[in-house]
């Protein structure tokens, strides 16, 4: 088991919470079969206040390294866990010494930093965040397994796959603010949405994944529907204008995304499947989830872009997106469009919720609020309003993000790509696809 | 028993609270890019971060006077309102909105990520520069005892936090006696101009990129100083300055009233007294046992909830807020 957890599995950025999870069930079967394994979390329920951190040896978790914790006469000590993490609870906020026990680090190495006097102490402070991290990487970076060839094309890959499950929200967001000018920041909530209600009837309701996600998908594209019926159609027939409308959206994002989190709390949980190591396909860090997400995305762009290019109704959207009052004088039921327009858009946002459950991975509450940012830039890049343009702005977002992760911090990923959103808006406001006029 | 003298009194602390003052004076800050001007600035908590980090870490890195530290964040705010102006306010209103989102979302990882942990102190933040403040302390001429208490009724503090509540809303007072004049004079009347019609001001001869540049730079100042407000009663904590800032500061403004003055620091002291009591209440409901479906820590996020589900209708009911004039509305278009 101990083999399974120190390999450095599904090497994409969100790897950290994979190599959890997974330390976790093996700390479970551990338990099970031989009693007091690594107790990596002390007193959380008990206590209010968080310290934890990481223990790692040249980039790889380091399990069984004794901590403790001190601070205002409480003292507590804690195993770092199979995946060399650590958490503690504390009564109250304040200034805490972590120490290291050296003794507990494998034969021969010793925590190192010149910086510092007892490199092997921290002195830490759970300030108004309530928590408070101590990480000690022993010897970083000094091995590094994976060529550079082999990291690019790992990243081109999750770059990939990672560019089309946001062109699906990115294409539905588009879409809407084509058809009614509405930006959406509520749209990540629909993509919470699909995930959550995958996690419901796949892991809760223990149905099978095939069942689970087709229904999942039903009730997103539902949940769109129900979004333009009861809120948005009612406040365009009510002539309020686009920008209230969009800081409606802010309030309703602000809203759905805490009831969400009263539903189903702070944690992340797991898609079935979505950790599971046995799906790899050894080559390039790609697992068969990962292609099969990238197959679906792929298949239903297509089916959009048939939609759009090629059926009636596909085309009377894209009229109604040029100039809804010509397209209203020409006949088309502008309504009935921007109905099925959000339909698609919730449905869309479902799968991507979905994808992007599998990709990070994990479900949570605030999963799509996370990409929203991301989902904007692409709509952005590619041109606002042009559903294409949204597909191209989402592929090169995901790019971006992950290629930026061989030269920047990966904490820092997301940081490349709205500075790219910036530069472009200084160069082509347009966006690469959108056209001058819609700018002014 | 509910022990309602207590919630009371919390929230009648509010009505003061440095915090109820930052919030003021950062929603002020946005009444004059998004109530008179027209400007969605959605990264006003990139400019509180600015003003807050800016002081603590020219106090704490460079060692510098308060006043210095104070300047140096109102500095990088001028900076970052440049940088979010020169390639967005030439274009539609959902850009800017867009972009000033991002850059503050870039402000705050930038300080979150353990690149800079030295200066920075990346997730846990900062804390210690409150020393240099705190001697500045006009109020110690009185006494010796800095732990002495002063004060009536729920509002009995410190030599330290009243303080910072003098500091705070010294603040608000000046920030609101500048704009109040500002938008009496001709530039107000020109800025007011460019949110009725940005094209008849144009054609006055008039440069709109310029006028709204300023006043960016004004709102963003100002967002900055309720940065270094925010942060006297508290430690930086980067997590503090996520988009959601910005929405509370939203949905403070239009309670107020957008194109007001006074609308923004009422409309704070409404907001926090009916949080806290709001917050209270739900708390110690779930601890008597009246909300059973309830834990502890879901009460907490019905606040956030609250918040987004206001937002929501004071837009579609009353979108002038409390103070406004609903002809003075440039966003009902």
């Amino acid at each position: 088991m101990a083999h399974v957890a120190s390999r450095p599995l599904n090497r994409r950025a969100p790897r950290r919470l994979a190599a959890v999870l997974l330390a976790g069930l093996v700390s479970v079967l551990t338990l099970s079969i031989a009693a007091p394994a690594a107790a990596n979390e002390v007193g959380l329920d008990e206590y209010d206040f968080k310290v934890s951190g990481l223990v790692e040896l040249a980039d790889e978790p380091l399990a069984d390294v004794l901590l403790v914790i001190e601070g205002g006469g409480f003292r507590v000590e804690v195993e770092s866990g199979q995946d060399g993490r650590w958490a503690v609870g504390v009564p109250e906020k304040g200034d805490f010494t972590v120490t290291l026990d050296e003794n507990t680090l494998p034969a021969g190495i010793a925590v190192i930093d010149e910086n510092l006097e007892q490199p092997n102490v921290r002195t830490i402070t759970v300030g108004q965040s309530g928590s408070a991290v101590a990480n000690f990487f022993i010897g970083q970076g000094e091995r590094n397994t994976t060529s550079l060839f082999d990291q690019v094309i790992e990243r081109l890959f999750n770059g990939l796959n990672f560019g089309l499950l946001l062109a699906l929200a990115a294409i539905g967001l588009s879409l809407v603010f084509g058809t009614t000018g509405l930006s959406n920041f509520a749209h990540a909530e629909l993509v919470t949405f699909g995930g959550l209600m995958a996690l419901l009837f796949g892991t809760t309701l223990g149905m099978p994944i095939w069942l689970a996600i087709p229904i999942a998908l039903i009730l997103s594209a539902g949940l769109g529907y129900v979004n333009d019926s009861a809120l948005w159609k009612p406040l365009r027939r009510r002539g309020v204008g686009l920008i209230p409308m969009m800081i409606v959206s802010i309030g309703l994002s602000l809203a759905v995304r805490y009831i969400f989190q009263l539903f189903v709390g702070g944690d992340t949980q797991q898609l079935p499947g979505a950790t599971d190591t046995t799906l790899s396909i050894g080559v390039f860090g790609l697992s068969w989830i990962d292609v099969g997400s990238m197959v679906v995305s792929v298949i239903v762009l297509l089916c959009v872009a048939y939609f759009l290019l090629r059926t009636r109704i596909g085309k009377a959207t894209r009229a109604v997106s040029d100039n809804p009052s010509l397209a209203a004088a020409s006949g088309i039921d502008v309504d009935r469009v921007i109905r099925i327009v959000w339909v698609m858009a919730g449905g869309l946002a479902g799968l991507s919720g979905i994808l992007w459950a599998y990709f990070r991975p994990g479900v949570s509450w605030d999963m799509g609020f996370q990409i929203l940012l991301l989902t904007f830039a692409a709509v952005t890049l590619g041109g606002l309003g042009t559903a294409f343009g949204a597909l191209v702005g989402a592929l090169i977002v995901g790019l971006f993000v992950e290629l930026s992760t061989l030269i920047i911090p990966s904490d820092m990923k997301y940081v490349g790509a709205l500075v790219i959103l910036i530069l472009v808006l200084l160069v082509r406001p347009q966006g690469i696809l959108g056209r001058k006029e819609r700018i002014g | 028993m509910i022990d309602w003298i207590q919630i009371i009194s919390n929230a009648a602390q509010e009505i003061i609270s440095p915090t109820t003052a930052a919030y003021a004076l950062a929603a002020l800050g946005l009444a004059i890019h998004f109530g008179f001007t027209g400007l969605l600035n959605f990264g006003q908590a990139g400019f509180m971060a600015l003003g807050a980090y800016g002081f603590a870490i020219a106090t704490l890195t460079f060692e510098w006077p308060v006043w210095a530290a104070i300047l140096f964040g109102v500095v990088g705010s001028i900076v970052f309102a440049l940088i979010l102006g020169i390639p967005t306010l030439r274009l539609r209103a959902d850009y800017l909105a867009i972009v000033t989102i991002a850059a503050a979302e870039i402000v705050r990882l930038l300080f979150t990520t353990n690149t800079f942990v030295e200066v920075t102190g990346s997730a846990n933040g900062l804390q210690g520069y409150k020393g240099g403040f705190a001697a500045l302390n006009p109020l110690l001429l009185f006494t010796d005892n800095e732990s002495v208490l002063w004060g009536f009724g729920p509002w009995v503090y410190n030599p330290y936090d009243w303080w910072v509540r003098i500091f705070g809303w010294g603040l608000v007072a000046i920030a609101a006696f500048i704009t109040w004049r500002l938008f009496k004079s001709p530039w107000g009347r020109v800025i007011k101009g460019i949110r009725e019609d940005e094209d008849a001001v144009r054609a006055l001869g008039k440069n709109v990129y310029f006028y709204k540049m300023q006043s960016l730079v004004i709102g963003g100042v100002f967002g900055a100083l309720a940065g270094v407000i925010f942060i006297l009663p508290r430690a930086v904590v980067p997590s503090n300055y996520q988009t959601s800032l910005t929405f509370f500061i939203y949905a403070i403004l239009l309670l107020g009233g957008a194109a007001t003055v006074f609308g923004p620091i009422v409309g704070s002291v409404i907001f926090w007294v009916l949080l806290s009591f709001f917050s209270g209440f739900i708390a110690r409901a779930v601890e008597v046992g009246w909300l059973p479906f309830l834990t502890n820590v879901q009460a907490g996020q019905l606040r956030f909830i609250l918040v987004g589900v206001a937002i929501m209708l004071i837009v579609i009911y009353r979108p002038q807020g409390i103070f406004g004039n609903k002809k003075e509305l440039a966003f009902v278009k």
